[in-house]
């Protein structure tokens, strides 16, 4: 008896899966909602403000993807995903899409059954430690007490460096940022790894942010992407053009401050194909004309998002570096809009 | 002429399955078995059926993969370089200590709080109640986490060890009390060791055999050995004369600060400790009103039938309270030990590495095989409790009353 309950329950889940893998689109338009995955509390790229209202780099895609398909920014469900949750929670259908700081990887695109629908983050692995330590490079921290956020790829990055480097850690997991701060501080671990940017966003809420030094090393690549499921290509499409919008925006010029002045017609023909008053992308789209324009209307082009939340003038403080156009010498390349 | 002849025995026939009562259980039993098999098989097929849309397959190749994470504490050889396999069964080998070493303090605990919680000292009893009430009534994981904070803000970090005038310093200069961990001496085992720890084994077959003949002796003489100091002597003796005999074999590894940590000596992690303690004196309160109720449930007669022959009142409690009241709380401290052991698959709220934080946690997330690590997880957990179970009813068998 308790067997078949057990498998009940399992094959229940099953079911719901199945239902849900249809139609993303069509569902979040009759839904009226989004439902985005976004972290549980990371500063500058998801996290509630005094009120309430999420905000943060990844928080802007979930609410251009809104304003792409609902014509409206705030029709935003947030559903806070830890790092071992998110992946369940795309694949059960209970969100419509992960933008969570999540390394795009193989296993993770293939085996796992993600589509990963662009970059919008280029980052890497580093370390931050206490400035008293005197520690100036990763490969001096042999025996060091490491703190990290478990279910990420930081851990096997983790494992991978000081095993190449032939040098011992000992690993203190963590299941989220906030936790992984409180034991940082306490001195409970030497050092803290993570993604770098989300270093730089965890020591800009620390109350002494220049005792604590982030190392020059880092240890790999994690380019950084909002993801949907696997199979689903017409919502695949949406989510990944609605982020081309916001960089192929700011490669055109194309601010929030202009924007009503570039709607009403340029000669630049892609600026006019973008923004709906050529051609018919948003129709193709399974979207209304102004789809792009509406997703720009939220908080800008990429490069204003990234001011706004991540960039110098912040507490955060991060450069573009690799986030620049390609124009600019960055990596940010969006396909062209025909 | 009449013959009596018995009614015919009409064949079986078909209806009677329905009419006849002999039967009709057996039809209705049967009908429910095949609706069973058939609702289970429609839900599996329909499981198999939605996975394999969905792209999913069940397959448990993952665990001959290498792991590729590291873990803290491990009981046995693991590096990253092991199978997900291998960092299973160090987390089984973890949450295993971690559930033994709780569900033996919790004993403790519970004894002596139900006990106490029955003394006729008012202020006593009432601490007694506080602990239990204050503990039982808030949630496990919250206890985990406020004795893990405390732990880790109060007890000084291994820096703090560092210069000439350090903030902290190891009691005895031996243990290092940090909010890491505690370090102890390990330790090491010379030549000779053998034999010690061989005449500390006997040593405690003595100490039985030594309390099965006084106890036989009261049985049939009636005089009373002392029981106390001469099993401690036979205990620690022995052992000591041939410690110094073979010339002290068994040194100390003392933990010394080098580099970011302590090294050597034998690190009691933070994450095991607050666990531990936690779950011990978490379950301790249920187990001290399981020790209560069992010894409120002997009549009081008892209590004054021993006192009439002459008995101490510990006697009382240790000769003829307590074994009665054995089993009464026996049972209910089964699921005790039960709960003790699911409960630690909280461990990942600090970071300890039990099943559920490698085996469901990281080796889920990294391989993406949800369905068969849960299944994994539950086989594990499931088998487990009933092995507690079984083991904790032979016991139970052998305290209960004797009914003849």
């Amino acid at each position: 008896m308790k067997k078949s309950v057990f498998f009940g329950a399992l094959a229940f889940t099953g079911m719901a899966a199945g239902v849900a893998a249809a139609g993303t689109l069509d569902d979040v338009k009759a839904r009226g909602k989004l439902n985005c995955g976004v972290t549980t509390g990371l500063v500058g790229f998801a996290a509630p403000d005094a009120n309430g209202e999420w905000e943060g780099f990844d928080v802007a895609v979930c609410r251009a993807v809104a304003a792409a398909v609902l014509g409206d920014g705030s029709a935003v469900e947030f559903v806070p995903t830890t790092g071992k949750t998110r992946f369940t929670a795309l694949a059960s259908g209970e969100i419509d899409m992960l933008a969570r700081n999540t390394t795009w990887t193989f296993s993770r695109d293939v085996d796992l059954k993600f589509e990963f629908v662009g970059i919008n983050y280029y980052d890497g692995q580093g370390f931050m430690v206490p400035k008293e330590l005197g520690v100036s490079s990763a490969k001096e921290l042999d025996g060091a007490t490491v703190c990290i956020q478990t279910g990420t790829t930081t851990e096997l990055n983790l494992a991978d460096f000081f095993r190449s480097n032939n040098i011992s850690y000992e690993p203190v997991p963590i299941e989220t940022n906030a936790e992984a701060q409180q034991q940082y501080l306490a001195g409970a671990c030497d050092v803290y790894t993570t993604d770098a940017s989300g270093l730089a966003a965890t020591r800009a809420t620390f109350e002494a942010p220049g005792d604590h030094v982030v190392l020059p090393e880092i240890i790999s690549k994690e380019p950084l992407g909002p993801l949907v499921r696997h199979g689903d290509h017409e919502w695949g499409d949406v989510v990944r053009w609605t982020l081309n919008a916001l960089i192929a925006a700011e490669e055109l010029g194309v601010t929030s401050v202009n924007m009503a002045e570039m709607a009403a017609g340029t000669n630049n023909p892609e600026i006019n194909r973008l923004l709906g008053t050529e051609g018919t992308l948003g129709e193709m789209l399974g979207l209304d004309a102004d789809w792009a324009k509406n997703a720009l209307s939220v908080s800008g082009n990429y490069g204003e998002v990234f001011e706004a939340n991540i960039g110098e003038a912040t507490s955060i403080g991060l450069a573009r570096g690799l986030n620049a156009q390609w124009t600019d010498g960055g990596l940010l390349y969006a396909p062209p809009f025909r | 002429m009449t013959t009596i002849t018995d009614p015919p025995q009409g064949a079986f026939r078909l209806s009677m399955l329905i009419n006849d009562t002999r039967y009709r259980s057996y039809t209705f039993q049967f009908i429910a078995l095949i609706v069973l098999i058939a609702s289970a098989a429609f839900l599996m097929s329909n499981l198999f059926a939605n996975l394999s849309a969905a792209g999913l397959n069940i397959s448990y190749e993952f665990l001959r993969s290498p792991a590729g994470y590291d873990i803290n504490q491990t009981l046995v050889e693991y590096t990253s370089q092991s199978t997900n396999a291998r960092a299973a069964l160090v987390g089984i080998l973890n949450t295993l200590l971690v559930a033994f070493l709780a569900c033996v303090t919790a004993t403790v605990f519970g004894v002596i709080a139900g006990v106490l919680r029955l003394s006729n000292n008012w202020l006593v009893s009432k601490l007694m109640s506080f602990y239990v009430e204050i503990f039982r009534n808030i949630p496990v994981l919250i206890w985990i986490i406020i004795i893990f904070t405390i732990m880790i803000a109060v007890l000084p970090g291994p820096r703090a060890f560092r210069g000439d005038d350090p903030a902290a310093s190891m009691v005895f200069d031996a243990i290092a009390f940090t909010n890491r961990g505690v370090y102890i001496p390990a330790p090491v085992w010379g030549p000779g060791s053998l034999v010690v720890v061989g005449a500390f084994l006997l040593s405690i077959v003595g100490v039985f055999a030594y309390r099965r003949y006084a106890t036989k002796l009261l049985y049939d003489t009636g005089r009373l050995l002392p029981m106390g100091w001469p099993s401690l002597a036979i205990l620690f003796v022995p052992t000591l004369l041939v410690y110094f005999a073979l010339g002290m074999p068994i040194g100390l590894e003392y933990p010394e600060l080098k580099g970011f940590n302590f090294s050597g000596g034998i690190k009691v992690g933070g994450p095991l400790i607050a666990l531990w303690f936690a779950l011990s004196i978490y379950t301790g309160a249920f187990i001290a009103e399981n020790v209560r109720a069992g010894i409120q449930a002997i009549s009081k007669g008892q209590t004054e039938a021993a006192g009439a022959l002459g008995l101490r009142s510990g006697r009382i409690m240790n000769l003829v309270v307590l074994p009665q009241a054995l089993r009464v709380i026996i049972p209910p401290l089964i699921s005790q030990y039960l709960n003790i052991t699911k409960n630690s698959s909280l461990a990942i709220a600090v970071g300890y590495a039990d099943v559920t934080a490698t085996l469901g946690g990281i080796t889920l997330n990294q391989t993406g095989r949800a369905i068969e690590c849960v299944l994994l997880l539950m086989l594990f957990y499931l088998t487990i409790s009933l092995s507690i179970s079984a083991i904790m009813n032979v016991y139970n068998n052998s305290v209960k009353l004797k009914e003849r």
